[in-house]
């Protein structure tokens, strides 16, 4: 195990893990918001479930917040040490003749999401944390979906939410069949991953946009 | 008048290199780990060499001019390598290589080097395997020939068009494997400029570093020089840009015998020159001739109007047409040795049947072939009354699949579509033949200095077949240098680390030092380039594809005259420290002029014509060459004397005990 | 046709460098990139001035000596072809071109266009190759047969010519395409599994001494390759790597 995260390609895979959880996080977090759009009573039991439950809130949880913040911190290393790789910089460098706009910045992407990241713990995570385990207020099962539907009353929260995830949508379009090119995987199936790829980067994250813009629209 | 001695071994010619190594003297390891050896160039002799004798615990230093040795120019090869291994059953066998190889060369090569090549070519293809070159392979897993250049059995191994490529990446990995382990020091960007005697043994060099412009002193127990040809002189070849005579060149100044340098290798297919800016000449593969028809209009005035652009080489009919090579040998047809196609397409060119502006080209159609594959696809895939369309689509995929990184080449470069109208081509200089006198050691005519590979003149007498320079250069490298030097060294086990600080290193140190400094400082008015081309020029005209006694004559005093005010009238901007291409250039063509003028020396001296030597005063009433085996059966080796035109021939007869002489025909 | 150009300049590797403008004139479309900076090298030369430097040799695409980023790409505008290939038909009378050396840490200019490329060299020292003497009693060839789907990807695997334009065009100045290429023709190969864990490890492990960039994958190395070596080698390196970790 000698390899694991002191070389390049360690850091690469180390980089692709963590994203590919997230994106399976990414998926069960659609599904749960997706229920507030069908069934206000199946999101409140679900969403109840997630925010009482031991093993999510004090496991699952937990991993989840070092999955992110090692994919921030590694992304972070590798784009700085990537920047030290070339010292002296072109006075002409063509990179849109070689490589797409997305690829070549998924740190501007990255940044963008970890903003709303931030955002989105503040208005959701944070509240939620007091709420249960400074102010120890009581359980209420049916709290969850007017918390959601409030949050969406903003247009302009609802618009840096739009927005975030649009970008969130680029950094996907790469990231998700990049994960595999790291993995090792590139044979007869690479096709279907990038078509998958591209699917999911478009059809989840613009997911949540229509999750929020119902909400918005939907207002009681 | 003979000094030459070819220390042959004695016996029957089969078990010769055999008895050899059975019977040379041997160094034992522990004493190969105080001798140093440099060997100078790293392409497949050389690096092949520097690999081999590094494992068998010598201290090897290499030196490349390039920036890397994989960047040799053996890596330039495009179609295979032979090897008498009989896979394909045809009736091969290491006397027919032997045979073939003797017969392409017009009898003027050793027989018992060109044997022993021969019988060694299969170990090369093993060796090559194991270490991971990717040959190809038909499906059964198995290797995978082809046939090539006249002769009648399947013997090319190959890979794609790439095939020097592949074998140098295995010898560059050979060699990689020993720098590892410490036993090579690879010196890059440095070029040898001079040799160290002491007491009258090779002893060290004397070389530049290119990128600081240090002089620098190296001493070892014995060199080896696989520097490569001497193409260059002509300055437009297919050679790499940097290719050069110097090291070859400076061992001759201090004693080594340079042996038929007129024997040079023009090859048939080459992209024709576009103008005066031309800097190099791109070969299309020999393979090309399989499916090509070449041509040229039969009438002057059909020349003429391609030549000006108002006719369109597709638009000549059939019978206004002349396919020279069919017509002038019908057994071979298209399919002639090097030599002869050649010759065949200056003959016409100088007629006056010139199809391109400088008109220097012939025609290399591809539409019959097209046609033809295209008939037969359209058979085999079930097609019933195809319409000439669709054959003619169907032939250019097949000869798409066979041809199509050569076609993709030729359009980058010409501009033109070669499946839609003929190539052109021409010859270019191609392989020198000529090199450095060695015995059957492979040792010059300076103790402890070896020459390897192309830079030798042992095996390919007058002319080269396709496919055999990968074979010597890796014969040379991996199966006989090693051995044959270790008979050397071993009389050199007490004699310790060898000092630079001897006054022989000092000398030849401070001669490098002020032709340096003279160059630098002679603030001429013409670039370097100049008088390459000048020479390039004179060569090409004088001493290219046919050569007379008055052309030659010419030649050499043209030469002289050009070295004189070389040195006069030169101008290398720049310093004497630090990178400095014009100057490094400048070297090589101060010693491409000493040679140049050998060149045509020896061409005048050699009257007959053999191989790549054509004397126009030398030929039969149909203009095939005519070889005088009574009176030039012989190497010619030339010893310096000061000047080139003060050389002095020393002979070495040939002697063909194993083969008949006879006139090559392929009529 | 004329044009303008603007020329990376250095002394040597410890001075600093600029970029300097030039004109040429009356060149010819026929021409390659290479043979029309010769031409102003004459230009120079006759004028007093030093030449520009450049790193070049066989002048047909196979050596892999020649460099240059023109107009922002390695080995300029055209697909599939090294400088040397890259004729000036491909530009148009008038235009400017911006020639500079390959740019990398790992990559540090000699002079002028000139970059010392022997970090390749170091990172094939570390592994790339097959530990076999030389003997002449090695096996027949024929005794080890290869799959020819294998074969010929490994042969597509080791057309890699090393010049370096994936380092010059990854934005990270990464050297995975070249490294994997080499590990991928070995790794394809019987010949070469014997010491497959030690090599991937040890020829990645100089790869990231040497300082180059690590991949994101944004597959600008795959276009700009001359030899059109694939990221299905990267990918292969991957996971020869992995598995190596998990290994050893």
């Amino acid at each position: 195990m000698s390899g694991l995260l002191n070389t390049s390609i360690a850091r690469k895979i180390a980089m692709a893990l963590s994203g590919l959880f997230l994106i399976i996080f990414l998926t069960q977090h659609f599904v749960i918001n997706f229920t507030s759009v069908v069934s206000p009573e199946n999101f409140n039991e679900i969403s109840h479930f997630m925010g009482t439950n031991a093993l999510v809130q004090f496991l699952l949880q937990p991993v989840l917040i070092f999955g992110v913040v090692f994919h921030f911190v590694m992304g972070f290393a590798l784009e700085l040490k990537n920047r030290q790789a070339r010292n002296a910089k072109y006075a002409m460098y063509k990179g849109s003749a070689n490589a797409s706009w997305v690829s070549r910045n998924m740190i501007i992407s990255g940044m963008v999401v970890l903003a709303f990241l931030g955002l989105h713990f503040y208005d959701f995570w944070v509240p939620e944390m007091v709420y249960k385990y400074i102010e120890f207020n009581p359980e209420d099962p049916a709290r969850y979906f007017p918390e959601l539907v409030h949050k969406f009353e903003s247009p302009v929260r609802t618009g840096i939410y739009v927005v975030s995830f649009a970008l969130l949508a680029l950094h996907l379009w790469h990231g998700f069949q990049s994960a595999f090119q790291t993995m090792g995987v590139n044979n007869k199936y690479t096709p279907a991953i990038k078509t998958l790829g591209k699917t999911f980067a478009v059809v989840i994250p613009f997911g949540f946009v229509f999750i929020a813009l119902f909400h918005h629209f939907n207002q009681f | 008048m003979s000094t030459l001695d070819s220390k042959i071994p004695q016996g029957p010619l089969a078990d010769m290199w055999t008895k050899h190594k059975n019977e040379i003297n041997l160094v034992n390891p522990a004493n190969k780990r105080n001798i140093d050896v440099i060997v100078v160039g790293t392409g497949l002799a050389g690096g092949s060499a520097a690999a081999t004798l590094a494992e068998l615990g010598y201290n090897v230093k290499t030196f490349c001019y390039q920036d890397s040795p994989r960047r040799a120019h053996s890596i330039a090869a495009q179609g295979g390598i032979n090897a008498a291994k009989n896979y394909q059953g045809d009736g091969d066998s290491v006397y027919r290589l032997f045979y073939d190889t003797v017969k392409g060369g017009d009898y003027r090569a050793r027989e018992a080097n060109v044997y022993r090549l021969a019988e060694v070519s299969a170990n090369i293809i093993d060796q090559c395997v194991a270490q991971g070159v990717p040959f190809a392979r038909e499906y059964g897993g198995l290797l995978d020939n082809r046939s090539f250049g006249g002769v009648l059995v399947s013997r090319t191994f190959y890979a794609k068009g790439q095939t020097g490529q592949q074998l140098l990446l295995g010898a560059y990995s050979a060699m990689n494997r020993q720098i590892n382990r410490g036993k090579i020091k690879s010196y890059n960007r440095h070029e040898m400029l001079d040799l160290v005697i002491v007491d009258g043994k090779a002893r060290g060099i004397i070389a530049r570093n290119l990128v600081t412009g240090e002089i620098e002193r190296h001493s070892a127990h014995a060199v080896v020089i696989a520097s490569g040809g001497y193409g260059n002189v002509f300055f437009l070849s297919t050679n790499a840009m940097g290719s050069n005579v110097t090291a070859s060149w400076k061992i001759h100044k201090k004693g080594a015998y340079f042996a038929n340098p007129c024997f040079t290798q023009i090859h048939p297919t080459c992209i024709p020159v576009s103008g005066e800016h031309q800097s190099k000449l791109t070969l299309m593969s020999e393979s090309l001739r399989n499916d090509g028809r070449i041509w040229v209009p039969k009438k002057l005035e059909d020349a003429k109007a391609i030549r000006e652009g108002k006719l369109k080489p597709t638009a000549l009919a059939e019978e206004d047409r002349d396919y020279y090579l069919e017509r002038r040998y019908p057994s071979f047809g298209n399919l002639v040795p090097r030599d002869v196609a050649s010759r065949a397409a200056k003959e016409r060119c100088d007629a006056g049947f010139g199809v391109n502006a400088t008109g220097e080209a012939v025609y290399l159609d591809f539409s019959s072939a097209i046609m033809r594959y295209g008939r037969e696809k359209a058979v085999t895939s079930g097609i019933k009354n195809p319409t000439e369309d669709q054959v003619r689509k169907l032939g250019e995929e097949v000869i798409e699949a066979k041809y199509g990184n050569l076609f993709q080449m030729y359009e980058k470069i010409v501009d033109e579509n070669p499946y839609k109208t003929p190539m052109k081509i021409y010859p270019a200089v191609h392989y020198t033949m000529g090199g450095i006198w060695v015995d059957y050691n492979l040792m010059t005519t300076i103790p402890g200095c070896y020459a390897a590979g192309e830079a030798n003149f042992s095996d390919h007498g007058a002319n080269r077949l396709g496919a055999s320079a990968l074979m010597q250069g890796l014969a040379d490298g991996y199966f006989v240098l090693p051995y044959t030097i270790g008979d050397y060294l071993s009389k050199d086990i007490r004699t310790g680390e060898i000092s630079t600080d001897l006054p022989e290193f000092e000398e030849a140190e401070n001669h490098v030092k002020a032709q340096i400094s003279k160059l630098i400082n002679n603030n001429g008015t013409n670039s370097v380039d100049y008088y390459h081309k000048k020479l390039g020029k004179i060569m090409w005209n004088k001493c290219g594809m046919a050569r007379n006694e008055q052309g030659l004559k010419e030649a050499i005093e043209e030469i002289s005259a050009l070295r004189e005010d070389f040195y006069k009238n030169v101008r290398v901007p720049g310093e004497e420290s630090g990178k400095n291409s014009e100057l490094e250039k400048a070297m090589r063509v101060a010693d491409f002029l000493e040679l140049g003028e050998l060149f045509a020396k020896d061409a005048l001296h050699r009257n007959e014509s053999c191989g790549g030597h054509f004397r126009e005063e030398y030929q039969t009433e149909e203009g095939e060459a005519l070889r005088d085996d009574e009176n030039f059966k012989y190497v010619a080796a030339w010893e310096y004397k000061g000047e080139p035109k003060d050389a002095v021939l020393h002979k070495e007869e040939l002697i063909y005990e194993n083969i008949e002489l006879k006139t090559r025909s392929y009529k | 046709m004329n044009l303008k150009l603007k020329i990376w300049r250095q002394k040597d590797a410890d001075s600093a460098g600029k970029m300097v403008d030039y004109e040429i004139s009356d060149v010819s479309p026929d021409m390659s990139f290479l043979e029309m900076l010769d031409v102003l090298n004459e230009d120079l030369i006759a004028k007093g001035d030093d030449p520009v430097e450049f790193d070049h040799d066989c002048r047909e695409g196979i050596c892999g000596a020649c460099s240059l980023q023109i107009n922002g790409e390695p080995h300029g505008p055209d697909r599939g072809v090294t400088t040397c290939q890259l004729h000036m038909r491909k530009f148009k009378d008038g235009d400017t071109i911006y020639i500079e050396p390959f740019r990398a840490k790992a990559f540090p200019v000699v002079k002028d266009l000139i970059v010392d490329r022997s970090s390749f060299d170091r990172i094939q020292q570390a592994g790339g190759y097959i530990s076999v003497n030389t003997s002449g009693n090695t096996i027949d060839a024929n005794a080890i047969p290869v799959n020819k789907h294998d074969a010929d990807k490994a042969f597509d695997a080791a057309t890699c010519i090393g010049c370096g334009a994936c380092v010059a065009a990854c934005k990270n100045a990464s050297a995975m395409l070249f490294t994997s290429a080499k590990v991928s023709q070995f790794a394809l190969l019987p010949q070469g599994q014997v010491e497959a864990t030690d090599r991937v490890m040890n020829m990645v492990r100089q790869m990231d001494l040497e300082g180059f960039g690590n991949c994101t994958n944004t597959g600008a190395c795959e276009i700009e390759c001359p030899k059109g070596i694939s990221l299905e080698n990267i990918a292969r390196m991957n996971r020869e790597y992995l598995a190596a970790s998990l290994k050893g």
